[in-house]
C-alpha cells in the first residue's frame, strides 16, 4: 500500500513535466523542426525557481496562494484517482464530485489571484476561463455519470476499475463518446488548441495564459509545474478509460500507464499541429455540442 | 446488441448534432454526404448480403452520398457561398432542442406497441430523432441550401424507418422514394437559382417580403 502510494506520487511529480515535452516534442516534428529536448520543461523549471519574484503593490495574499493551490489540488486530486492499474489511496463513496469540485477550487483561486493583480487584461483572461469552466463542467459529470452506471459504485476506484474491459463489449459507444467528450474536457482544462494557445502571451483570445501574466519567477514556476500535473491527473481518467489492464504486477502497470501518458502526449501534440485555434465565439458552442453528446451517451446507457 | 447496426445509427445522430451546430455550409453538405453513405450500409449491416439490400445500399449510396451532395456543392461553389446566413434562434438553442428531441425520440420509442424482435434496438429512435432534426432544420434555418439539407436529413430518417422493413417493402417503393428524393433536390435547385437570380442572396425571407 505505502509502495503503491509513493510509486503513484513520483510517477506524477517527476514525470508530469515531461509530458509536456514530449507535446512539445511532437509538435515540433510536425513542423519539419528538431524541437526542444523533451527534458526542456525541467530546465524551465529550473531557471523559473532560481529567478527572483516582482510583485504588484496591489497585490494581496490571494495572489501567492493561487499558485500554491495550482500545485497541490492536481496532487491532491490524484490521491483519489487510480493512475492506471495503481489503485488509490484514498477512496469514499462519492470522491468523484471532489475530484470534480477540487478543479474548481484550484480554478477559482487561479481566477482570483488574477483578479488580484487589479490588471483588467487578467480581469478579461479569468472571466472566460472561467465561462468555458463552468461550460466545461456538465461534461465530466456527465462522463462520470456513464461510468457510474457502468460501474458498481460510487468511488472513482470503482468507476475507473477493470470492469471497463468488458464494458467495452457491452456498452463500447457510449464509452466511446465518453472518450471523445473528456478529451476536449482535458483540452479545454489544460488550455490547449484548439481552445486556447499554451504558447502565445499577446493574444486577446487567449483564455488562461492571460491569467498568469503578473506571475514571475518561482510562482510561475510553480503554475506551470501545475499546469502539467494537471495535465497528467486528467489524462490518467482518459487513459483508464481507453486502456483498462490490470496486469498485478505494480512495476509493469507503472510502465503501462506512463507508456499510456506519453502516447496520449503523442496524441494531443498531433491535435495541436493539425487543428487552428478555433474563434473564440466558436469555443462555447463546441463546449455546449459536447455537453450534447454526453448526454446522448448517458441516455444510450441509460436504455 | 452492439452491433455494427447499432454504431452506424449512432454515428447518424452525431452527424445530426454536427448539421445543427455548423455554419458552414460546405461542411454540413459534407456531413449530410457522409450520412447518406452512412445509412446506405445499415440495410447491408442489418439484413445480411441480399440482392435487395445490395440494390438498395448502391442507390442510396449513389444518389445521398455521390450524386446529390455533388449537385449541392456544385450549387454552392457556383453560387459563391460560404457561410449561411445564420439561424432564427442561434446555434446553440437549436442544438439543445435537437438534443431534447433526440432523447425525447428515446423514450417516445419505448412507448410504440411495436413487435418484439424491433424493441429496444435503436432504429425507431434514431429514425424518429432524425426525421425530427430534419424538421428542425427546416423550420429554423433561413438560406435555401440548409432548409434543402434539412429535406434530406429528414428523407433520411424516413429511409432508417424503412429499412426497418425492408423484408416486407417492395424494392420498387424504396426506389421511387429514391427517385422522388431526386426529382425534388433537382426542382430545389432550380428554386435556388431563381432565388439567387432574383435577390442575389439565398436568404429564402426575402421570399415573404410584398415587393422586392
Amino acid at each position: 500500500m505505502i509502495v503503491t502510494t509513493l510509486l503513484r506520487l513520483v510517477l506524477l511529480l517527476a514525470f508530469a513535466p515531461l509530458m509536456l515535452g514530449v507535446i512539445a516534442r511532437t509538435k515540433a516534428a510536425f513542423a519539419g523542426r528538431q524541437g526542444a529536448p523533451v527534458l526542456q520543461p525541467y530546465w524551465d523549471l529550473g531557471r523559473l525557481w532560481r529567478k527572483g519574484i516582482v510583485v504588484s503593490r496591489t497585490t494581496t495574499w490571494i495572489f501567492w496562494a493561487g499558485p500554491v493551490v495550482a500545485v497541490t489540488v492536481p496532487v491532491v486530486a490524484s490521491l483519489l484517482l487510480p493512475m492506471g492499474a495503481l489503485a488509490a489511496p484514498l477512496s469514499f463513496e462519492g470522491d468523484v464530485i471532489l475530484f470534480v469540485y477540487l478543479f474548481a477550487l484550484a480554478r477559482f483561486f487561479t481566477a482570483a489571484a488574477a483578479l488580484d493583480t487589479g490588471s483588467s487584461f487578467e480581469g478579461m483572461g479569468a472571466a472566460r476561463e472561467v465561462t468555458f469552466a463552468c461550460l466545461a463542467e456538465p461534461t465530466l459529470l456527465l462522463g462520470f455519470v456513464v461510468l457510474a452506471r457502468l460501474a458498481d459504485g460510487l468511488t472513482l476506484n470503482a468507476l475507473l476499475g477493470a470492469h471497463l474491459a468488458a464494458a467495452w463489449g457491452s456498452s463500447g459507444a457510449s464509452l466511446a463518446l465518453i472518450v471523445v467528450c473528456l478529451m476536449v474536457v482535458l483540452l479545454v482544462e489544460n488550455a490547449r488548441i484548439p481552445f486556447d494557445d499554451p504558447n502565445t502571451h499577446l493574444e486577446l483570445t487567449m483564455i488562461h495564459e492571460v491569467m498568469v501574466l503578473d506571475h514571475s519567477g518561482p510562482l510561475l514556476g510553480l503554475i506551470q509545474y501545475g499546469a502539467a500535473l494537471k495535465l497528467m491527473v486528467l489524462g490518467a481518467v482518459i487513459m483508464r478509460m481507453v486502456l483498462p489492464v490490470d496486469t498485478g504486477n505494480l512495476w509493469l502497470d507503472a510502465g503501462i500507464f506512463l507508456g499510456g501518458q506519453f502516447v496520449l502526449a503523442v496524441v494531443i501534440g498531433t491535435i495541436e499541429s493539425v487543428m487552428a485555434r478555433l474563434r473564440l465565439a466558436r469555443v462555447p458552442q463546441i463546449l455546449v455540442g459536447t455537453t450534447l453528446v454526453a448526454v446522448f451517451a448517458v441516455v444510450l446507457v441509460l436504455r | 446488441m452492439y452491433g455494427v447496426t447499432n454504431l452506424l445509427l449512432i454515428a447518424v445522430i452525431l452527424i445530426n448534432f454536427f448539421t445543427l451546430g455548423s455554419s458552414r455550409l460546405n461542411s454540413c453538405i459534407r456531413a449530410v454526404a457522409a450520412q447518406g453513405a452512412l445509412l446506405a450500409l445499415i440495410p447491408l449491416a442489418a439484413h445480411g448480403l441480399t440482392f435487395h439490400t445490395v440494390v438498395l445500399g448502391v442507390g442510396a449510396f449513389a444518389l445521398k452520398g455521390v450524386l446529390i451532395p455533388w449537385v449541392l456543392l456544385r450549387a454552392l461553389r457556383q453560387m459563391r457561398l460560404r457561410r449561411e446566413s445564420g439561424p432564427l434562434i442561434g446555434y446553440i438553442p437549436t442544438m439543445v432542442l435537437g438534443a431534447l428531441i433526440t432523447s425525447a425520440a428515446f423514450i417516445f420509442a419505448d412507448f410504440l406497441p411495436l413487435r418484439p424482435e424491433h424493441r429496444g434496438g435503436l432504429f425507431i429512435p434514431t429514425s424518429l430523432a432524425t426525421l425530427f432534426v430534419g424538421f428542425l432544420l427546416l423550420m429554423t434555418r433561413r438560406d435555401a441550401v440548409s432548409q434543402v439539407l434539412g429535406y434530406l436529413v429528414l428523407e433520411n430518417g424516413i429511409f432508417v424507418f424503412g429499412t426497418l422493413l425492408a423484408e416486407a417493402m417492395p424494392l420498387m417503393v424504396e426506389a421511387g422514394v429514391l427517385l422522388d428524393l431526386l426529382v425534388g433536390v433537382f426542382i430545389m435547385g432550380i428554386v435556388m437559382d431563381q432565388i439567387q437570380r432574383e435577390f442575389s442572396t439565398l436568404n429564402t425571407e426575402r421570399l415573404s417580403a410584398l415587393k422586392g
